[in-house]
């Protein structure tokens, strides 16, 4: 099929880096945040960063769920699902992720009933095989993965199901976005938006970027020639001095959103006053909790949370990583203490985190696209 | 977890209004269709799914397409574990084509 062939051909990915190297000024250093971490991913994996010109900069931004979630929520969550007749779900991204006092599946080993699910739906599948037990699905994620959480309450509810809860900790990506922007160690040149997200919230929310930030913001796919034309989009408009959003995944992403996905959230969620996220701080209104009229099926309003605050670990700078300060490289644990193998920090474990990728592929250095590309 | 897997709706269900029967590379497993539900897929359409739960409608080729960027990034063995693991309820399965193995 010549559609995916194209995305598959070499030379339109050195066109496109050709285009890049012809747009960028290079008496300008330009710093484009990629928001969503599957990109960050693609990026590591693809090697684009050697299809760009020095002065193109890729900052890798906050959009990895796992990795913005603070060690405390993972420590509650833990804590609740130590009450006999509990079961704690949650998908395999979470299982390695390291609380205090070890990892859900260290948990496990341990004994506490620990299972990996795939869907939100699943977890309710257990409540329902599982009556004389209490199933708590412990849920992260962004605007994407927030609506099936919505979806899965509302057929509890529906239902009847009292032995089910969601342990909420939806985080929504614009707040963050803002937080960067106010940060004053930051400076950003545009965005490459992200994917997935924007199916569900469009392009709309973007719009403040580039009209009260002056910064251009692309919505974008996920193959190595997407993210390039994306950042071949930002540059002209940089070139021509303009802000705009626009969206280069037009296959996927629809310009209003998912408006069913939205009411489902809606119905279900309301804006949380303020939440903690790893290495960015509290940012007010930037997370989901669950509304009065769904409690019941509220792990925080049904049971009582310790509310642990952790500090990270000291040596660990998953902050800086995290808002793009340093790059993972240049954290003191960074392939020694910390690898995927053995992870300190939430960046490293998930494959979309900046430090996994990071290690996976720019520290082994396999062939890439780009390398390919230039045989 | 931000993965979108392109499934062809098969069926619906006929017990669960919201519940459909996709076939992803020739695994098939119940998706929830609620978040589509203003302008609900019929069989043969083609969906992006999340978590279980149909995200968008997609075209057959975009469909293709979406594949071959999860083969491309890596990720087509992990979204294929993901399918296999929704609802373990024994649906009927086939091997998954080995064109889409790495």
């Amino acid at each position: 099929m010549k559609f995916v062939d194209e995305f598959r051909a070499p030379e339109l990915i050195t066109k496109a880096g050709e285009e890049i190297r012809r747009l960028a000024d290079p008496n300008r250093h330009y710093r484009i945040m990629e928001v969503c971490g599957g990109h960050t991913h693609a990026i590591y994996r693809f090697g684009l960063k050697d299809l760009l010109p020095s002065n193109v900069e890729l900052i890798h931004g906050p959009g990895c769920p796992v990795c913005v979630l603070p060690m405390g929520r993972i420590d509650d969550g833990l804590s609740l699902a130590a009450q006999p007749n509990f079961i704690f779900a949650a998908f395999g991204d979470m299982m390695r992720v390291p609380g205090t006092h070890g990892s859900p599946l260290e948990y496990k080993a341990r004994g506490m009933d620990v299972r990996i699910v795939y869907s939100p739906a699943d977890a309710l599948k257990l409540a329902r095989s599982n009556p004389g037990k209490h199933v708590m699905f412990f849920a992260i994620g962004f605007e994407t993965t927030a609506p099936s959480t919505a979806l899965t309450l509302v057929r509890a509810k529906a239902e009847g199901l009292h032995n089910f809860s969601v342990f909420c900790n939806h985080v929504t990506i614009i707040p963050a976005i803002r937080a960067i922007l106010d940060s004053p160690d930051m400076r950003l040149d545009g965005f490459v938006g992200p994917g997935h997200v924007s199916t569900v919230i469009g392009c709309r929310p973007y719009d403040w970027i580039a009209k009260d930030e002056g910064k251009p913001v692309v919505v974008s796919g996920f193959e190595p020639l997407d993210i390039l034309q994306s950042i071949v989009m930002l540059l002209r408009q940089l070139r021509k001095g303009e802000a705009k959003v626009e969206n280069q995944y037009k296959r996927v992403v629809p310009w209003e959103g998912n408006r069913a996905a939205l009411r489902a959230m809606a119905e279900v969620f309301e804006l949380r006053p303020y939440f903690e996220w790893r290495g960015l701080g509290f940012i007010s209104q930037s997370a989901l909790k669950i509304r009065a009229s769904y409690a019941e099926w509220d792990s925080e309003q049904r049971f009582s949370v310790p509310g642990v605050r952790v500090t990270d670990p000291k040596a660990a700078q998953c902050g800086e990583v995290l808002k793009g300060v340093l790059k993972p490289a240049q954290c003191k644990l960074f392939g020694r203490e910390c690898t995927p193998e053995q992870p300190v920090g939430a960046l490293m474990v998930s494959s979309e985190g900046s430090c996994a990728a990071y290690y996976n592929y720019e520290h082994r250095k396999p062939v890439t696209i780009a390398s390919a590309a230039a045989i | 977890m931000c993965l979108a897997i392109p499934g062809k709706i098969v069926e619906m269900d006929s017990q669960n209004a919201y519940l459909a029967v996709v076939d992803v590379v020739g695994v098939r497993r119940k998706v929830d269709l609620g978040l589509l539900q203003d302008d609900p897929p019929v069989p043969g359409d083609w969906v992006l799914i999340h978590v279980g739960f149909a995200m968008s409608k997609i075209s057959e080729a975009d469909a293709v397409d979406q594949m071959q960027t999860l083969r491309m990034l890596g990720e087509a063995e992990a979204a294929m574990q993901e399918v296999r693991g929704y609802g373990l309820e024994n649906q009927e399965q086939s091997e998954p084509d080995q064109r889409w193995k790495q």
